[in-house]
């Protein structure tokens, strides 16, 4: 099955699109070499036509809204229909950003009370809802750091990440112009505190962390390395991407973490990535404070305001205030669960990913001993004497209706399947995943030819990964243009 | 052919005279699979011993790569550009990465015999 683009079904005898007048004059004086020379080439189509190709693209995806998607680390939990209906009410949807305060007021209450309550969850002071996703938040993070440091007229050039961390936050750390420094992991997948206290140094500006850790187990030396971290002058990061298994039962902010970033698209249930956009707020404890981005949203006597006076401020991070939207169905997601209803999200969480784990842990091999937090790393090792590997694995899931569990990642488990079940899936949908997986290895052994040309039976087959990462087709060109 | 030698990063290193040789092992290569990209450094930059030389991403992973030994970087294997899968093909020949100009002493590095226990260990 595939669709033809649109510029390939084009019908040159239909009229196309009538566009609307432009609204504007069109001499606006622009230099004559930018100036179109004959119109622009779009598709002619009825309208019929076009309606039929988006439905079909809409039923050849593959969402949460339609199948169980436990890719490990990024919580593709259920997007509530009633987060949609809050985004769009009236008064949302139709305010202007340029509006003056005091015609935004709910706005802008919104904003604040959004976070005083992600604050509380995670155990921060202040927080701010600008980066636009979890990758900004970090760089947000690791900038404020970098001020508290230089403004102390120190000069830190070093950030320790862990082996098993997300690729993110080297990058981050990188494109803040640090100096990335990786520590070890232990035999029991933990940070090895032994190498740690080796890399620890003046140098070091911050150590950044998730916890749970990336293999699901939760950092048991946590405050044992907040507390060297702290001994040194350096900063503790945490990043959000596994809060989901914390809420309500213990807080970053206790731990001895300085600087929080949260991901609104994974914890807080706003879509994730095309059906997004994503918000990575982040909170920070009171030293870190004075460099948030500006502005604030302040309080005072009742009205709310924004406070651009900020002078030791690492400035906007993002235009306005943050993806708005999205930070609407966040808090819409708060308000309708409730302390509780958080509470007990992240311990059904932990749960459901218990009872995959041990599901799994027959078939498939589960390296590091349990029980895990809100989500756990297979390898698919066991496989190899038939020749099937963790892609043959995701490629049958997909076959068999689920999406596939994150492959290849954290890159110390050789043959990696990272699975996050969530607290949204029931019983039934976690035991028909175990099903599905005891059936792909079992014909690993019998039949992996069959795993091999996985899948048949979806709009594309098994795509050749290596020729599109070493001759990538960028552009669409017409047929006579190749 | 001059002797190799190796880091328990999967790097390897081959001197002749003052100029180093820098690869990926074939352990690392069978362990990335198909190589896709390749980021290396420009002629004329120096590099303290097991700093990051560059980078090498295949279909499942990209990591980093160490540099064994200290030196400027005097030539960058340029047939990698179009031709990444010879990393794979060939790690030790036509696959090499890097020559350096040696600076300094050189740091204790594992032979022959000594990396291949230590892959034997990582696969027990």
């Amino acid at each position: 099955m595939t669709e033809a683009l649109l510029f390939e079904k084009t019908q040159p005898d239909l009229a196309g699109p009538r566009l609307p007048a432009a609204g504007v004059d069109a001499d606006l004086g622009l230099p004559q070499h930018l100036l179109r020379r004959r119109p622009p080439e779009l598709p002619r189509l009825s309208e019929p036509t076009i309606m039929r190709h988006y439905s079909r693209l809409a039923s050849m995806n593959f969402s949460i809204s339609e199948e169980f998607y436990p890719l490990g680390s990024c919580t593709m939990k259920y997007n509530p229909v009633a987060n949609e209906w809050a985004a769009r009410l009236e008064g949302f949807v139709s305010l202007h950003p340029y509006q003056d305060e005091e015609s935004m007021q709910g706005a802008l209450e919104l904003l604040w009370r959004l976070e005083r309550a992600l604050c509380a969850i995670v155990g921060v002071d202040r927080m701010t809802l600008q980066p636009a996703a979890g990758a900004h938040g970090e760089w947000t993070a690791l900038r404020m750091i970098q001020a508290y440091h230089r403004e102390r007229g120190e000069d830190r050039d070093e950030v320790i990440v862990p082996d098993s961390a997300h690729g993110t936050n080297p990058a981050s750390a990188t494109l803040c112009g640090y100096r990335v420094v990786e520590v070890r992991s232990g035999t029991d997948g933990r940070v090895d505190v032994g190498d740690l206290e080796s890399k620890l140094s003046p140098r070091v500006a911050a150590l950044m962390l998730t916890n749970p850790n990336t293999l699901g187990l939760f950092e048991r030396q946590i405050v044992e390395m907040a507390e060297m971290v702290h001994a040194t002058g350096a900063k503790l990061y945490y990043d959000g991407a596994n809060l989901n298994a914390l809420m309500g039962i213990c807080r970053p902010g206790d731990m001895g973490f300085d600087a929080v970033h949260l991901n609104l698209h994974k914890t807080f249930t706003t879509p994730h990535g095309g059906g997004g956009p994503g918000a990575g707020p982040v909170g920070v404890k009171a030293d870190l404070v004075p460099y948030l981005p500006r502005p604030t949203v302040e309080r005072q006597d009742g009205r709310f305001r924004l406070d651009y006076d900020r002078p030791r401020s690492i400035g906007r991070v993002r235009s306005f205030y943050g993806n708005f939207g999205v930070l609407v169905r966040a808090f819409a997601y708060i308000l309708a669960m409730g302390g509780d209803g958080l509470t007990q999200a992240s311990r059904d969480a932990v749960l459901a990913a218990n009872y995959l784990r041990r599901q799994v842990a027959g078939p498939l091999e589960v390296p590091h001993p349990g029980p895990c937090m809100h989500e756990f790393v297979a390898s698919a090792t066991t496989l190899a004497q038939g020749g099937v590997r963790a892609t043959d694995l995701a490629k049958g899931l997909l076959e068999r209706g689920f999406y596939a569990p994150t492959v290849y990642f954290p890159l110390i488990v050789p043959e990696a399947v990272m699975v996050e079940p969530t607290e949204t899936e029931t019983r039934a949908t976690l035991d028909a995943f175990a099903a599905a997986v005891r059936e792909i290895v079992d014909l690993a052994h019998r039949d992996p030819e069959q795993l091999h040309r996985a899948p048949t039976r979806l709009p594309v087959g098994r795509l050749d990964e290596v020729a599109a990462a070493r001759h990538p087709v960028l552009r669409w060109r017409p047929p006579d243009d190749r | 052919m001059p002797k190799r030698f190796y880091t328990e990063t999967h790097e390897w290193v081959a001197l002749d005279g003052e100029v180093a040789t820098i690869g990926i092992t074939d352990y690392a290569q069978a362990k990335l699979g198909d190589v896709v990209f390749l980021d290396l450094p420009q002629p004329g930059r120096e590099l303290a011993a097991g700093e990051v030389l560059g980078a090498v991403e295949s279909v499942k992973a990209a990591s980093d790569i160490y540099t064994p030994v200290a030196g400027t970087v005097v030539e960058v294997n340029q047939d990698l550009t179009s031709a990444p899968e010879k990393v794979n093909q060939d790690p030790y020949g036509d696959g090499w990465l890097v020559k350096l100009r040696v600076a300094g002493a050189l740091p204790e590095l594992l032979d022959e015999e000594r990396y291949g226990a230590l892959i034997r260990e990582a696969e027990a």
